[in-house]
């Protein structure tokens, strides 16, 4: 253990694997010291390990009714955050629901930043009037109202899991064109890349395998602040009944059938919105100590 | 250093007429791109639209004629050539739902979500820029962590639960606070019959009438949602302020006002915020411009008759053009609000003007 701090700690990197991994360690250290940051990251692991362990940390299944066992209180044995109008139990299914989550979640953050550090840059290293026209497309998407965007494109294409995700990655995609295109600006005149050209690349090649490495860092910690956006609106698009479909487990859908009997029963509704919440929070107090470990604009400050 | 023979005046408004052309033309560009969107998504939807409104017992006849009549049977171009005509003279086509004409509509809707969205910025402002000024001053004090930390929950809050929370808890057990909807069902019938209707925001319309008792009835209705939403603004609202703070209290002319002896209540919230003020402008109106949109899952917990709720309304009967035309509506304001932060931002901030 101690040999391999010494490895990553090691000034005289002999690697660049060796320096990559160091400058993660330093990193890693210094988000170590910021307690929200790293409370942020335990709900993070603990989402991931709830999702991945679902069937067996639950103990009702998620979908199965109990009519006879209907909206008991939490606190009832067996049913430790209480039951639902057809029996079931709201903590399987907040266990469940959470595979949801992470499955829109995830399903967004793999296409949204793909498609704004394409385009952006594209728009940053051509410069001119590719520029100008990518740069309008993506003003034109950003100055959308995104939840209402979102609203239209699963109104006319049906709601559904797979729906919802398209609408909210297409609203999404904008500020990733935005910082990509930033971040190619600063590095599209530097001399390793007019080296990588003269040594005979195409653009392709340029963007492709050197500029794009330079953009990632500053698009990550988008991603990781834009987690719990998009939390938020698959479960209000959920809640109005446009994302995934009953009887699956999923919060904003959860939310929304336990508010015929808010005020009789509030455990429905409010369970699985502190769910939301807490997940939400994780993620945002990671990004946030991210960002104050990785982006050396705001650690000057 | 300019030389002083140069007339500067001239140039300066030229340069001004110059960038408004500018950001006309913008404004002009997004608009169409806007309607490029909506129009895709309406030629996309698959209700037929002829079956929508002939029934599906219509004969081959009056299903072409009809198509012709709708202009089904344009080219895509010169469809929606005639989408952005009837777009800009105000047409944004027939409810299905209730055969009224969406503008008309939304005109109705409008007033609600304009005064719940403007009450919810003016206390966003009120306690989330001194909260994010004094924030700055005490960099990594427990008051900067605790308005930090309430920020961060304020962005992590699904607004349609705390809606929910916050009817449970002020309306359902404490009943404080007046339920779902802008008024009692009393005063809505005398709203109705007895108020000059100014404005269509309630507060406002009941004052300028002298009805007082009515006022305190909306006032009731408006400040959980209003609060609410205010939240969410406050949140972004104080996060911004602190981090423009922090960088003007690190500038020389601070340290200047601070060694002549300058009271330190003076320099920050006179010098500084003075300064800080420009980019807030800024800040304010895109948290503005976000609650238009925002109320959307708000209206529908409160039963708020505005524009969030016409349009998630709509959205249950698959009213398209209820739908659309609302999209458009809530896309222009949000438009205008930008662009108008951006020409106060160069108004207001020499520096933006080069």
């Amino acid at each position: 253990m101690s040999t391999l701090i010494t490895w990553l700690r090691d000034p005289n990197p002999a690697s660049r694997l060796q320096s990559k991994l160091g400058q993660s360690y330093l990193s890693w250290l210094r988000l170590r010291r910021n307690p929200l940051a790293m409370i942020g990251l335990t709900i993070s692991l603990a989402l991931v390990l709830m999702a991945l362990f679902a069937p067996l940390l639950a103990p009702h299944d998620p979908i199965a009714q109990e009519l006879s066992r209907r909206l008991l209180p939490p606190g009832t044995a067996g049913n430790w955050l209480g039951t639902d109008d057809f029996g079931r139990d709201i903590l399987s299914r907040i266990i469940f629901g959470s595979r949801i989550t992470l499955y829109i979640v995830l399903l967004v953050i793999l296409t949204a930043p793909v498609v704004g550090l394409i385009i952006g840059t594209i728009a940053g290293y051509f410069g001119g009037w590719t520029d100008e026209i990518l740069m309008r497309i993506t003003d034109i998407f950003l100055a959308f109202p995104k939840l209402i965007l979102a609203l239209a494109l699963v109104a006319v294409l049906g709601p559904g899991m797979e729906n919802a995700v398209l609408a909210i990655a297409l609203t999404s995609w904008p500020p990733y064109a935005r910082v990509a295109r930033a971040e190619t600006l600063t590095v599209r005149n530097s001399d390793y890349i007019a080296a990588v050209k003269l040594q005979g690349a195409g653009a392709a090649r340029v963007i492709w395998g050197h500029v794009m490495p330079m953009c990632l860092p500053s698009v990550i910690i988008r991603v990781t602040l834009d987690m719990a956006g998009v939390i938020l609106t698959a479960a209000g698009l959920g809640f109005l009944g446009l994302g995934v479909q009953p009887p699956l487990p999923e919060w904003g859908l959860m939310i929304s059938a336990g508010r015929k009997f808010l005020f009789e029963q509030w455990w429905v509704a409010t369970m699985p919105g502190l769910a939301i919440f807490i997940v939400s929070l994780g993620f945002n107090l990671l990004g946030d100590g991210l960002r104050d470990v990785l982006d050396p604009r705001s650690t000057s400050k | 250093m300019e030389p002083a023979s140069l007339p500067a005046e001239p140039s300066r408004l030229a340069r001004l007429l110059r960038q408004l052309g500018a950001t006309a033309f913008s404004l002009f560009i997004t608009f169409i791109g806007l309607l490029a969107v909506t129009f895709v998504i309406s030629r996309v939807v698959p209700i037929d639209p002829v079956t929508s409104i002939l029934g599906n017992r219509a004969s081959q006849a009056q299903i072409d004629d009809a198509r012709e009549a709708l202009g089904l049977n344009d080219p895509t171009y010169m469809q929606f050539g005639i989408y952005l005509r009837d777009t800009l003279r105000g047409d944004l086509g027939t409810s299905i739902r209730t055969r009224e004409p969406v503008l008309k509509e939304v005109g109705q809707r409008f007033p609600a979500t304009l005064e719940l969205a403007t009450l919810a910025t003016l206390l966003g402002v009120l306690i989330g820029l001194p909260a994010g000024v004094i924030a700055a001053t005490r960099p990594g004090s427990l008051y900067d962590q605790a308005v930090r930390l309430i920020g961060l929950m304020g962005y992590s809050m699904p607004v349609f639960w705390l809606g929910l929370i916050g009817l449970l808890l002020f309306y359902g057990t404490l009943g404080w606070v007046g339920g779902p909807g802008r008024l009692d069902a009393v005063y809505q019938m005398s709203y109705d019959f007895e108020v000059t209707q100014y404005t269509g925001m309630i507060m406002l319309d009941t004052a300028l009438n002298g009805r007082w008792d009515m006022f305190a009835n909306a006032f009731s209705h408006i400040i959980l949602p209003a609060g609410i939403l205010a939240y969410i603004s406050m949140a972004y609202i104080s996060r911004m302020t602190r981090s423009f703070m922090m960088n003007e209290l690190g500038q020389e002319y601070i340290t200047t006002a601070r060694v002549k002896g300058m009271p330190e209540r003076r320099v920050v919230w006179v010098h500084a915020l003075k300064n800080v003020m420009v980019p807030l402008i800024t800040v304010i109106a895109l948290s503005y411009a976000y609650l238009l949109e925002g109320a959307v899952l708000t209206e529908t917990i409160f039963a708020w008759p505005g524009l969030g709720s016409y349009i998630t309304d709509a959205l249950q009967v698959a009213d398209m053009p209820a739908v659309l035309g609302g999209t458009v509506v809530v896309g222009v304001a949000y438009i205008g609000l930008n662009m108008l932060s951006d020409l106060l931002y160069r108004l207001v901030d020499p520096r933006a003007r080069t």
